[in-house]
């Protein structure tokens, strides 16, 4: 072998070396800077005390800013209504989403201009079609009373009585919800094998009852995945109260976690990065707590 | 016989009218809004609500976008998207190549973190993204809105998954045929992976089209503005009329609109997938 060819083997043994890692560099400087090093940075400073965010000089390391959030009622209020809301949109748009991915699993005509109809909400803009909903719960002259009132019920000032705030954010987040939920389910019942509808055709089994004996014992895998994927994203729930209220409730009595991290921050004056630190590994915490369970579901389904 | 065709028709019938009655309502607030935006300011007013508006024109647009610079939001918006897409299926290709067919130490280590990092929500990271673009010098300016959005991991993990998909006999046949990785990845792979490259990237300029937390926070100019930003300020600040308000979220949704009726399926399968494995 003579020298020549040793030295041209060597530079491609190292050019293969180095390769991926130019490959992956673009990639990663992206990930480092905005995505690994704020995770790190969030919960460093969520220990330090006396954060200023100018100069970044901080006083020491303790567990002040957990102790103000866990206590501050603002924080507390976020937590209950975004709990609440999670707990009323989660059920009602899961339930909703298994009737109509039902019913668009049947062999239906239009099937393509449904699709459309339940899925556009999906593609649009959280703010300009949350400003339509503000117009559709006007409480003069808007769509929503003038359709109650057929029913007897009397105008309701959704927007600007707090009572009425958390009903007025749920039956949009439910419709916002929609769509998603529905994908999901309509692609776990597209992979359901048909064999079993005939089967149970073939023993006389109504639609009601291969229902509840088929569909819906053999969705329940992608009906728990939609609920853990959508408790994390409802958990978040923050863009929807800009539009509805311009803020947190028409009282601050709507605040949620990631609005109160954004209030921390951005509304509060001089900001309190420290507060709205700790409170961003809070809600970091509840979401990975969900993740978990879900992991684990899915690992018992599968095994 | 005739009873259980009945049975059938009855059942039909019943299945027709609920999806009907829920696509009405799903339907519902774009229309309201659409009609709204071509609703007098009287009209608009009015109750019982006008169903129709009497006359079709313009007027509201025009006044909307006297008032605030719509056509600048509009721009901001484009180029927003534009660059931050490009330049993330850019990243994303490259990586998802080096994580499906190069081999390198720590790859599947690698990965895997990456996979953990997904579940971070992106709320808790923007208090120190809000800090970095004012330390690289590109806060208020139109970078803020792209140079965070580069990369993906979660679009990463969606192409890294098609290209496991393509044989590695392909790879190894071109390799000894003398082709280069990169010339391989451009002129075999990528056109390969061409729809789940077109889902990624649909699904990406929906996101970056309907921004509206980092926006806020990025850029306090006015000329700076994207389309959702924008449309919030001109209410908030300006206090805008509802039938402008109409007429500017019109703006905003008309696009994506078009663009879901263009590409519904290439969206919907990215949907389903991304959201069943992630």
């Amino acid at each position: 072998m003579s020298a020549r060819s040793v030295g041209k083997k060597n530079k491609v043994s190292l050019k293969s070396k180095v390769e991926p890692y130019l490959y992956l560099a673009p990639f990663a400087i992206g990930v480092l800077l905005f995505t690994l090093y704020p995770i790190v940075n969030v919960v460093l400073m969520s220990f330090k005390e006396n954060y200023n965010f100018i100069n970044q000089s901080y006083s020491g390391w303790g567990l002040g800013n957990y102790l103000y959030v866990l206590k501050d009622a603002y924080f507390i209020q976020a937590y209950k209504n975004t709990f609440m809301y999670v707990f009323v949109v989660i059920p009602i748009s899961t339930c909703l989403s298994v009737v109509i991915a039902t019913l668009l699993n049947q062999k239906i005509k239009f099937s393509g201009m449904f699709q459309t109809a339940y899925f556009l909400p999906m593609v649009t803009s959280t703010i300009a079609i949350g400003f339509a909903w503000r117009f559709m719960f006007n409480h003069k002259t808007g769509i929503i009373n003038y359709l109650l009132s057929f029913f007897g019920v009397e105008a309701i000032n959704w927007l600007q009585i707090p009572k009425y705030n958390f009903p007025a954010l749920c039956i949009y987040g439910v419709w916002a919800i929609l769509p998603f939920t529905i994908i999901l389910l309509l692609s776990g019942l597209q992979n359901i094998d048909p064999m079993y509808y005939t089967a149970a055709k073939v023993d006389g089994a109504g639609p009601i009852k291969s229902f509840f004996r088929i569909t819906l014992p053999l969705l329940a895998p992608t009906i728990f995945l939609v609920l853990c994927v959508n408790t994390i994203s409802t958990f978040k729930v923050y863009n929807e109260l800009f539009p509805l209220f311009q803020g947190p409730g028409i009282a601050s009595n709507l605040f949620t976690v990631v609005y109160y991290i954004y209030y921390q921050f951005r509304i509060k004056t001089p900001s309190k990065y420290g507060y709205a630190a700790a409170a961003a590994v809070i809600l970091f915490l509840t979401i990975f707590v969900f993740t978990m369970i879900q992991r684990f579901v899915e690992k018992l389904t599968k095994d | 016989m005739s009873k259980a065709l009945k049975e059938i028709t009855l059942g039909r019938v019943f299945i027709y009218l609920f999806l009907i009655a829920g696509a009405v309502i799903m339907i519902f607030p774009f229309y309201w809004m659409i009609t709204g935006a071509f609703k007098s300011y009287v009209e608009i007013g009015q109750y019982p609500p006008l169903w129709w508006p009497t006359t079709f024109n313009f007027d509201n647009f025009v006044i909307a976008f006297e008032m605030a610079p719509f056509l600048t939001y509009f721009r901001n918006s484009v180029v927003a998207m534009v660059g931050s897409v490009s330049l993330c299926a850019f990243t994303t290709i490259l990586a998802s190549f080096a994580f499906s067919k190069l081999n390198f130490p720590g790859k599947h280590v690698i990965f895997g973190l990456l996979l953990g990092l997904m579940m971070i929500p992106f709320e808790m990271i923007i208090i120190t993204n809000f800090r970095t673009i004012i330390d690289i010098k590109i806060y208020n300016t139109i970078f803020a809105l792209i140079i965070p959005f580069t990369s993906s991991i979660f679009y990463t993990y969606i192409l890294k998954g098609f290209f496991d998909s393509i044989p590695d006999s392909l790879y190894q046949a071109a390799r000894v045929d003398g082709c280069s990785n990169w010339k391989y990845l451009w002129r075999v792979m990528v056109p390969i992976a061409r729809p789940s490259l077109v889902t990624i990237i649909l699904l990406n300029a929906i996101a970056s089209w309907n921004s509206f937390m980092w926006p806020m926070l990025a850029v306090v100019e006015r000329d700076l503005r994207t389309l959702p930003f924008g449309l919030y300020a001109f209410v908030s600040e300006g206090g805008a009329e509802t039938q402008l308000m109409m007429a500017a979220s019109t703006i905003i949704v008309v696009p994506m609109i078009i663009l879901f009726l263009f590409a519904r399926k290439q969206i919907v399968n990215g949907v389903a997938r991304g959201g069943l494995k992630g």
